[in-house]
Parts: C-alpha cells; structure tokens; sequence
C-alpha cells in the first residue's frame, strides 16, 4: 500500500485509464463550446460554398454593374476594428488567468465596445448600400450572397457581444478567478472564431475579384 | 404501483412536486430518454398513418382515396415525419437513456442542454405536422429547387422552420453526447473497451455534428428566396437551382448513417449477448464505424448522377468502397453467431431480421452505385424499395430489437415473449410483401412520387401486393402496443440483468435510481459485467481467444480476484464521497428494498455490501 492509501493502490498499476468522470484534460463546457464552433465553422462552410459555386458558374464576377462592393475605407476599418477585439479578448483571458479581475473587466470592456462599433459600422455599411446604390438582398443571386453571409455573420457578432456582456456582468460581480474562469475561455474561443470567419469574408468578398 | 412507469422509491429523492412537474422539468437523462422515446414512437404512428394513405392509394389504378395535391403531401410529410420525427429522435432517446448507463455516469455532461434538446422536437414537429392547415409542404423530403423555392404554400415556410428547430435540437444533442463519451467515463472504461453502440452513437453524433450545419444553411437560403426574393437557387437571378442538390445531399447522405449507424450498434450489443461468445473482431469494428463515417463525407453526388454535374467515376469508387466496412461487420456478426449458443429471444429475433433484410437493401444499394445501372433506375420504385429495406427492414427492426432488449432496464419489466415473436413474424412478412414486389416495379420504369399508374402497365398485382404489405406492417404496431400496455399493468419484477449481458447498464437496477450507480465494478476489457460474473470461471477458460491484444484477454490473471464492488481508482471524489450517490442520500438508499420475484443475486445488493467495507464516505482516504 502507497502514502496514498487502501482506495487507489490495488489498481494503480492498471493500463491506461479513462480520463474518469470528467477530473483530467480539456474542461467539459470547453469542450461543448468548441464541438459548437466546430459545427458554426461547417454552418458558414455552407455559405460560402453556395458563394463559390454561383460565383464559378457566372459568367462574370461579380456581376455587372456591381463596383460598390470595394474593400476601402469601411470593410478595412471594421476588419481592423474586429481584430482589435479579438486582441483585447485574448487580453482579457490572460489577465484572469493572472488572477487581475480589474484587468479582465477593462479588456472586456473594450472588446465589448469594438464588438458593439463594428455592429453600428455594419449596420451603417447597409444603409448606404440599400439607400444610395439600391443593392438590396433581392438584388440578383450577388445581394442575396453578400446579405446572407455578412448577415449571419453579424447574427454571431450579435451573439458574441451578448456573450461578452454576460461575462462582463459576472466578473463585475467578481465570479472569475485564476482557477474559475471557463466562461471567459468559452466565450473567448467563440469571439476569436467570429474573427477568424470575418477575416474569410473579408477575403473572399472584398479582396478576391 | 402498477401504473406508474417508475417504482415509486425510485424517483426524486424529497420531491413534493407533482409528476407532470418533474417530467416537464427533468433534466434526468433516463427522464428525458424516455419522453424522445415516446415522441419518437407517436411520430411513427403519425407517419405510418401517412403511408398507409400512400398505399391506399396506389392499390389499384386510378384516384379512389385522395388527389394528386393531398398524395403530394401526404409522401412528403409521410417522409419528413419518419426521418425527423421518428427514427433520429427515436435513436438519440434511446442513447440518452443507454449511452451514460454504458459508460457509468450519473448523467449526460450537459443535463440542461440535453432537456433543451428534447423540447425542440415537439415545438419542431408542430410546425412540420401543422404544415398540413397551411397548404401542405408538397415538395418532397428532401426539397429540390426551383419547386421547393417557388412552391407558394405556406405549409413549406413552416416546415422549413420546423426542420431547423429539429437540426439545432440533433446539434445540440450531438455535442452532449461527444462530451459525455470522451469526459464521463468510468475509470478503466477507454475508448477500446467502449461498447459499440457508444461507438456508434458517438460516429453518429460527429456525422451529425458537420453534416446538419450545412443543410441548416441551405434552409435558410432557401428561406430567403421563398421570402426575401433571393436568388440562390433561381438561374433567372443568377442563382443555380444544382446547388440546393449539392448543400443538401452533403446533409443528406451523412444522414442516412444517422440514421443506421445506431441500429449496427444495438446489433452489436444483442448479437454476442444471446450467442453467448464476445463479439468477433471488436477492433475491425470500430475501425469500420469510423470508416463508414469518414465515407459517408465523400459520395453524397451520387444522389446526383443523373444531373450530369458530377464526376462521376470518383463517386460511384466511393460509393462501392462503403460496402467494405460495412460487409466487415456483416462478417462480424455472422462470425460471432457461428458457433454460439444461440438464444432466440425477441431482440435476437430483431436483430437477425434485421442482419437479413438489412443486406438486401445494401445489395440493392450497391447496385445504384453502378452508374448506368442508375440512371435507368433513377427515381423509380426501385430506390423507393432500397430505402425502404435499409430504414425499415435496417433502423426500424434495430429500434425493435432495442425496445425489447431494453425495455427491462427502463421499466424493470420484459416485454411479454410470445406477442413480441407474433409481432416480429408479422412485422418480417409484411415488410418483404410491401418492400420486395417494388424493386420489380422500379426495373419495370414505375416512376415514384406519382398518385396513380395504368391499368394495363401490368403492375396492379405487385402494388396490390405492396399494399397489403403496408398494412400488415401497421398491424404489426398492435400487439407491440398492446404489450406495452399489458406489460407496464403487471410486476415489476424484472431482474436487473435479464438477458445475462456484458455493459455496465445492467449493473445497476431495474430501473436504474436517478443517480444510476452506487459503485461500479472494475473496467478491464469491453466486457466489464460478463468479467465479474464469469471472471473466476473465464480465467480457465484456455480455448477463449485470450492473444495479446485482445481487450477480453486482459483480465485472466486476475480475474479471480475480482469482486463486485471492490474500490476502484477514481471510484470516490475529492471529497471521499462515492461516485454516483446522490449528495445526501445515505448508503441505504429507499431501493435497496428487494423487489419480490427477483431471482437473480442482487448486484447492487453486493455492491454496496462491498463498497462500505473498505471505508466509509467521508472518512479521510
């Protein structure tokens, strides 16, 4: 019998265990949240399938007339915007891990607020776009593409800031410490795979002509 | 006592609340298992309903019973309802209720999430079945544009939403179970010595996982052309209407291994139980499962052959390269058979109905794979015929065979034998006459989805016969009813390890208490109960085949040695409390009560004799 007493000894010698029960290896809620990105990454592999199949079965692309859909200035600055996010969004994750509540709450703080100009920016890119070029969702199957991805790509920015305004609520109530914090690790994973899907649209609509 | 469905010193520990309470509230996954497993079977009657319209119908030639536009209907929503509504909530209840039983957790890893789930299929089939006072979703099930974008009823709106509701509930439930399978493992129990329907369902959930994301897309894509003069699927905006094909067979050809793959888990399960022999060739098993998942990836184009936009010789390659997995484990089966000693009770009935019936409809699949062969047959009877021999003849008979095999642990009652054979001949019959005479109308260019024929095409006899098929195989849902009810008012008396099984969900009671386990027994190979029953004797046995490598080969050595209920690592919590008691509840727990008539030595008796022995809760370890 070891130190360790009469209950683990008898089997320790055993093969490979199972990660039991849950007490080793990636956190449980963790792992939910990445299994949910990795179905979120194969919703948007959808659209942008739809995307290239139109787009290599067009004749010309984009399609006549289109010359509005330019990377510059809005796209490029809301690109940048969302990076920033992320940045300050991995900031918060390792300023909790240092155990700084005061740290975690002003990097969410500003992730929140980048995640919130980017929805106004967003908003306002289709403002102009419906009332001053008349490019609506029913313009042509290039409306519908550019209005579908960048909408459901704004419905998880949406979902994101939600996100990130919960956490922010808990940590001001101080409920994140060093060793307690898989929320902002969850939420964290979520926010930087909104990132990563905008940068693919950013390529594939603006940048790819 | 003999009405309600648990023993009463099973339920909730302390509760006051109203039964219809707890069950709209649970978050218990046997609860819950069992609410999917009830929806599940109330949609199979919904759907059968539908095709026995269907079958009505195409008796004889001519319109007798309804019209074209309700016929439409009525084989889209028959469909929708049996895919949807009956066979993935059907299987995702059943392994809510095995799955953590299987692996030795007290609960699924998300319980909230796992009742969120279960709560969308009756809001998702509202929407589906209410489609019918809207129109109608005439557009068959699996939706091609430019019908299904142009169609003006309503109904189709309603499905669609409905069906979102019911890929995000499949989603959810995807990752519940993936969490659940690789963080709620007993001690021992690794990924090599999971059962296979765990395997499967955990294949099952990945397919689901990366395969309903897309269609769900696609849904909104066509939503938004149905409503939002979107032109995704409309050439005239330079939309491509092939598309939809491609979005929606990349879902749908993963989905029809959703909707088997469980089926080759329970059959796995039953196989080796009632041969008595461990199953043939465990690790070419799960090798294949995972190969068929991978696969299943690769060849949705060949729903597409005959659109002329898909290369076909790399589809048609794939295609055929599914049948290698999938005739390993026909030879796994067959394999563990031979030579065992064979018990046919009714899952064992089931399942080899369904090992039989399930290769025809994999032989006539394999046929579709043979591009000429395809396009002559492309939508007529003869894919009508395969699909109905793989998910009647294949899931339906598994989902029997899982019903009877585990309606002892859910209700601590078996299923009564002789009405469960009747069932089975009648089921067995009636699914050759109506499935078999339609491979001979699709080779005679019978086109499906079509409300009548010719009277003198010559194919009035084969579809008479179809019919009469269709109707046995619903009243072969009677005396299964009829043995639910009759069995559910009689004793509980069930032992909680019936059938002699080898998983760890037979060693606890009939039905399990809310948290499952008190202890469990030691995990040493895929097998943990059939070691501690027979471990002493097994460790004799010289002729098993005990080669290194063999998960069933490690335990010899000390097999004698083991006790039910000996401490195993990890089989208390930091706090020295054993793992799966209730906090607050007490060794003796209300069900230590003996139930009367139990024949068989109470395992969870002895197991919590054993498990007080070395160290009492709490005390410092």
């Amino acid at each position: 019998m070891t130190a360790h007493g009469a209950v683990v000894a008898p089997h320790q010698e055993e093969g490979p265990t199972a990660a039991g029960h849950g007490t080793q290896g990636i956190d449980t809620a963790l792992l939910g949240m990445l299994l949910f990105i990795g179905s979120e990454i194969m919703f948007f592999a959808g659209l942008f399938a739809a995307y290239f199949n139109v787009r290599a079965s067009s004749p010309e692309w984009p399609p006549p007339g289109i010359d509005f859909i330019q990377p510059l200035p809005l796209p490029a600055i809301v690109t940048g915007i969302l990076v920033l996010s992320s940045v300050t969004m991995q900031l918060a994750v390792w300023r909790i891990r240092a155990d700084d509540r005061r740290g975690l709450v002003r990097a969410l703080l500003i992730s929140l607020a980048l995640g919130v100009v980017f929805l106004f920016l967003q908003v306002y890119d289709y403002y102009v776009l419906l009332t001053d070029d008349d490019f609506g969702i029913d313009s042509g199957v290039y409306g519908s593409l550019f209005y579908t991805l960048t909408g459901f790509h704004g419905a998880h920015v949406f979902g994101g800031v939600v996100g990130i305004s919960v956490i922010l609520l808990r940590s001001l109530q101080g409920q994140f410490s060093a060793r307690h914090h898989i929320a902002v690790e969850a939420v964290s994973a979520y926010w930087h795979f909104v990132d990563v899907v905008w940068i693919a649209l950013f390529i594939t609509i603006y940048l790819l002509k | 006592m003999a009405t309600t469905t648990l023993r009463p010193q099973l339920g909730t520990y302390g509760s006051t609340r109203s039964w219809v309470y707890e069950w709209l509230t649970t978050t218990d996954h046997k609860k819950i298992g069992v609410l999917y497993i009830t929806t599940a079977f109330l949609a199979f009657l919904i759907g059968g309903v539908m095709a026995l319209g269907v079958r009505t119908e195409l008796a004889v030639p001519g319109l007798q019973f309804v019209d074209a536009s309700l016929y439409n209907q009525l084989f889209s929503l028959h469909a929708i309802t049996m895919i949807f509504l009956f066979v993935m909530p059907m299987w995702t209840g059943l392994a809510n209720y095995i799955v953590p039983l299987m692996l030795g957790a007290a609960d699924m890893a998300f319980p909230r999430i796992n009742a969120l789930s279960y709560w969308m299929i009756p809001a998702g089939a509202a929407l589906i079945l209410g489609s019918f006072a809207f129109g109608g979703a005439p557009i068959g099930w699996y939706m091609y544009a430019p019908l299904s974008a142009t169609d003006p009823a309503k109904g189709v709106d309603m499905l669609l939403m409905g069906l979102v509701l019911l890929g995000t509930s499949s989603i959810l439930g995807a990752i519940n179970f993936i969490a659940t399978i690789f963080k709620m493992r007993a001690p021992g129990l690794t990924l090599m010595r999971m059962p296979l329907f765990v395997w499967n369902t955990l294949v099952t959930s990945v397919l689901l996982l990366f395969s309903l994301p897309v269609v769900t897309s696609g849904i909104a894509m066509l939503f938004i052309d149905r409503n939002y003069g979107g032109g995704f699927f409309d050439p005239a905006l330079g939309g491509n209407p092939v598309l939809w094909q491609h979005i929606f067979w990349f879902f749908g050809h993963p989905e029809v291994y959703i909707l088997i793959l469980p089926a080759f888990g329970v059959v796995s399960e039953i196989v080796p139980v009632f041969s008595r022999k461990p199953l043939f060739g465990y690790r070419a098993f799960v090798l294949a499962t995972a190969s068929i998942g991978a696969l299943g990836f690769s060849v949705w184009a060949h729903h597409m052959f005959v659109t002329g936009a898909v290369y076909l010789p790399f589809f048609a390659f794939f295609t055929f390269l599914i049948a290698v997995p999938t005739g390993i484990k026909f030879f796994n089966w067959l394999a563990t058979m031979w030579g065992g000693q064979l018990r046919f009770d009714t899952p064992m009935l089931y399942a080899m109905g369904f090992i039989s019936l399930f290769l025809i409809g994999g032989l006539d699949g394999a046929f579709l794979a043979v591009v000429p062969f395809d396009f002559m047959v492309n939508d007529t009877y003869w894919v009508v015929s395969h699909i109905h021999y793989v998910l009647v003849a294949g899931s339906v008979f598994a989902i029997f065979a899982a019903l009877y095999y585990w309606f002892p642990k859910m209700t601590g009652t078996k299923l009564d034998e002789r009405l469960g054979k009747v069932q089975f001949w009648i089921l067995f019959i009636g699914t050759n006459l109506a499935f078999f005479p339609q491979h001979l109308l699709g080779l005679d260019g019978m086109i499906r989805r079509v409300a009548d024929y010719a009277s003198n095409a010559g194919w009035t006899e084969l579809n008479f016969l179809s019919t009469i098929g269709a109707f046995l195989i619903g009243v072969s849902t009677l005396p299964f009813l009829w043995n639910v009810f009759v069995t559910l008012r009689g004793p509980r008396d069930a032992a909680d390890d019936p059938w002699d099984a080898n998983t760890l969900e037979w060693a606890t009671t009939s039905p399990p208490p809310t948290y499952n386990f008190d202890a469990l027994p030691p995990v040493r190979s895929e097998r943990p109960l059939f070691d501690l029953k027979h471990g002493a004797v097994a460790a004799h046995a010289t002729a098993l085949p005990a080669a290194s490598g063999q998960t069933h080969g490690e335990l010899r050595e000390d097999a004698a040695e083991e006790r039910l209920g000996k401490p195993v690592e990890g089989d208390r919590d930091e706090s020295g409390e054993p793992r799966g008691v209730a906090p607050g509840v007490s060794a003796e727990a209300p069900d230590a009560t003996p139930v009367a008539g139990r024949s068989e030595p109470d395992m969870a008796e002895a197991l919590r004799q054993d498990a007080e022995k070395p160290s009492k809760p709490g005390e410092p370890t």
